[in-house]
């Protein structure tokens, strides 16, 4: 597919689409819609289970809306970004992630990531939307933003790239993922190739938002817009071993010999990945603990301050340690064992996108001159309605990942 | 000339060579600023600027904004009495959780005699503001008149990165005007009603909060930072945002 780049003109994608849309291409349809009334009844317990969660969580961040932010939301003038940004961010790197690795089969043609291309391109575009829906409870006047991010754009704001770049890269998906499904691999690829150049530059940007703030030194600096693509890259693994094993655990079926390859494919592109992390994560600190005062300040808290745990059990060990040697221990064959590391590895980055958040709002910004108010470093707790809209986002995505192994037959359209 | 000032070779010199340490970063501070009056062409805060600069004639002092709104803080005058804060609040319907300036205090305990000392802050009007870099949707911008931060509050969606980018924590989210809030010089409330000085600025019983116009020879603010007897500062120098509150003691 990848070799296929034949000018494209208007006339054989109106018909080519036009195609794939004959009577064949309904019946298929109409047996999903068989199957899907025709679930297990754990499957319609998950769902249900999945929509409470969604609905409580509706009426959590509904509810934050009536009485204002300042009241619901834990965060401050002094911590203005709290787990609602840090959820945002996890949900767009797993997406931009997931699109890399697909794009590696997809697009660039790589035959071992072909099979995992269509549920990852699925869940890349769930992932994005669960972000889009966290940052809509975040964001004071989300309505404005659709408007004003057009009319009055500021071309030196990351937020403005990000967020731009971030809406294209979601309708690139989207009709990547319709393509796949029409089998129109030639327009998937194009549509995945923009995705891809969309969703990494946004992702970059989203890196820079923090790198380009000179009075936070914790952030500041060349370092996290490259650190978060390979952390995405790291987290679209993560994701889809830990998918797909769900997807073929729940529907009982054994994987076929390409998707195994397929595993083991992405369980040692993960496995590099962790260790491309932990030297980031090495040299972060090595060189953050010799820096001025307020990164020092911010390292401090992370290695022994209030950060610690998070740091070291979570970021450290669950997020890097001891998934390495499980991936290493499973040869990239036990699959059990890559679920339990990449099971880790979700749980750890999440935390480790809090971490990023927080620890670089902690030390106030008149820190170094030394007043009475502000002694020591700050603090925030997520409230609950912050956790509430948290947990929203995480059913949305996991009610549409079961209603899409459902719908799209466990996503098989790519054993061709 | 006796009394030349050589910037270049100033800087140069050893720290035993100028006693005082904050001169020494003022004048450090001058030349860092100075380049960076946005327009680019103000070179000192200086005086005798153009001695200094002779040889480079084409580097005349030339402030970018007229009126170039500044303001010196006098901070050893400082009681807090906080007459400056209700008067902000009153004048520009400041919310109750919130401030647009704040009243500091450092305590330096093994200083002899006096150990308490109150720092007055405030937007700094930043002639190279973070804020305004980041915001997506030019929410905030400077004005191109007068150098003021301003805020169009309709284009705000509320995302806060500026909250997060100002170095001098002078941004808050006001729920009741569905924007964030922050100082303007008193823009919309005073100066553009004909007023010459800011509600923070009048209200001070002890004369802390100088307000003037930078560029003109002839205000207060000119006069106290285009001088070199007394220290002149400014806070958080080293996040290169070139802020138009200056500090002064004595
Ligand atoms: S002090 Fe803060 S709010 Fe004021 S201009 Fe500078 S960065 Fe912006
Ligand atoms: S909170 Fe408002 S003013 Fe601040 S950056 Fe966002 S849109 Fe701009």
């Amino acid at each position: 597919m990848a070799n296929g780049y034949k000018p494209l003109k208007v006339s054989t994608v109106v018909s080519g689409v036009a195609k794939s849309l004959d009577a064949s291409f309904f019946a298929e349809w109409a047996s999903v819609l068989r199957d899907l009334l025709s679930g297990s009844k754990s499957f319609y317990l998950m769902i249900l289970l999945g929509a409470a969660i969604v609905y409580f969580a509706a009426m959590g961040g509904l509810d934050a809306m009536r009485i204002g932010y300042r009241h619901a939301y834990a965060v401050t003038r002094e911590v203005p970004w709290g787990i609602l940004i840090s959820t945002y961010i996890f949900f767009v790197v797993t997406s931009t992630g997931l699109c890399i690795v697909s794009s590696i089969g997809h697009v660039f043609g790589v035959k071992n990531f072909m099979p995992i291309a269509s549920r990852a391109v699925f869940l890349s575009i769930v992932t994005i939307m669960a972000g889009f829906t966290v940052i809509f409870f975040e964001i004071e006047n989300p309505f404005r933003m659709a408007i004003y991010n057009l009319i009055s754009p500021n071309l030196t704001s990351n937020i403005w790239w990000m967020g731009t770049l971030y809406g294209a890269y979601m309708v690139f998906m989207i009709i990547e993922f319709v393509m796949l499904l029409l089998k129109q691999h030639r327009l998937a690829t194009y549509a995945g190739l923009l995705g891809l150049v969309s969703g990494i530059v946004a992702h970059s940007n989203l890196g820079a938002i923090f790198a380009m703030l000179h009075g936070r030194e914790y952030w500041y600096g060349p370092y996290l817009p490259v650190y978060f693509i390979a952390s995405a890259i790291m987290s679209g693994c993560a994701t889809i071993i830990l998918f797909t094993w769900i997807a073929y655990k729940a529907s009982n079926r054994e994987m076929e010999g390409p998707m195994k390859k397929s595993m083991e494919a992405i369980g040692k592109l993960c496995t590099m990945m962790i260790a491309i992390l932990m030297f980031f994560t090495s040299w972060k600190l090595i060189t953050g603990s010799v820096a001025g005062g307020g990164k020092v300040e911010a390292i401090r808290a992370m290695m022994a301050g209030p950060y610690a745990m998070n740091f070291w059990v979570f970021e450290v060990g669950m997020g890097m340690v001891i998934p390495f040697g499980l991936l290493l221990m499973s040869k990239w064959k036990d699959m059990r064992m890559m679920a339990v590391a990449t099971f880790m590895m979700m749980i750890a980055i999440f935390i480790m996108r809090y971490d990023l958040v927080l620890i670089g709002q902690i030390v106030p910004s008149w820190h170094e001159l030394g007043v009475s108010e502000y002694p020591q470093l700050l603090s925030y707790t997520p409230s609950l309605h912050e956790f509430a809209v948290v947990l929203g986002g995480m059913g949305m995505v996991a009610i549409s990942f079961m209603l899409g192994e459902k719908v799209f037959k466990g996503h098989k359209s790519e054993d061709h | 000339m006796k009394n030349k000032i050589d910037l270049d070779n100033l800087r140069k010199e050893n720290l035993e060579s100028i006693p005082d340490m904050e001169r020494r970063s003022f004048l450090k501070m001058g030349l860092l600023v100075t380049g960076a009056f946005a327009g680019g062409s103000m070179l000192s805060v200086i005086s005798n600027i153009d001695k200094v600069f002779a040889s480079k004639a084409e580097m005349r002092e030339k402030y970018p904004y007229k009126p170039h709104y500044s303001m010196v803080i006098r901070q050893d005058r400082c009681i807090d009495c906080e007459r400056c804060l209700e008067a902000c609040s009153r004048t520009n319907n400041v919310a109750e959780y919130g401030y647009r300036t704040n009243i500091l205090e450092k305590i330096t305990p093994d200083a002899i005699g006096q150990k308490r000392e109150f720092i007055a802050v405030l937007c700094n009007q930043c002639n190279n503001a973070p804020c305004v870099r980041a915001c997506p949707t030019k929410a905030t911008y400077k004005d191109k008149t007068n150098g003021i931060v301003m805020m169009a509050q309709e284009k705000c969606i509320g995302c806060k990165v500026c909250v997060l980018a100002c170095p001098y924590n002078a941004r808050y989210f006001n729920e009741e005007k569905h924007a964030i809030d922050k100082c303007n010089f008193c823009y919309d409330s005073r100066l553009s009603k004909g007023y010459e000085r800011t509600a923070c600025s009048e209200a001070c019983p002890a004369g802390v909060r100088v307000f003037g116009d930078l560029s003109n020879p002839d205000s207060e603010v000119y006069k106290l930072v285009h001088q070199i007897q007394r220290p002149v500062w400014v806070l958080r120098e080293e996040t290169g945002a070139k802020p138009n509150v200056f500090y002064t003691k004595g």
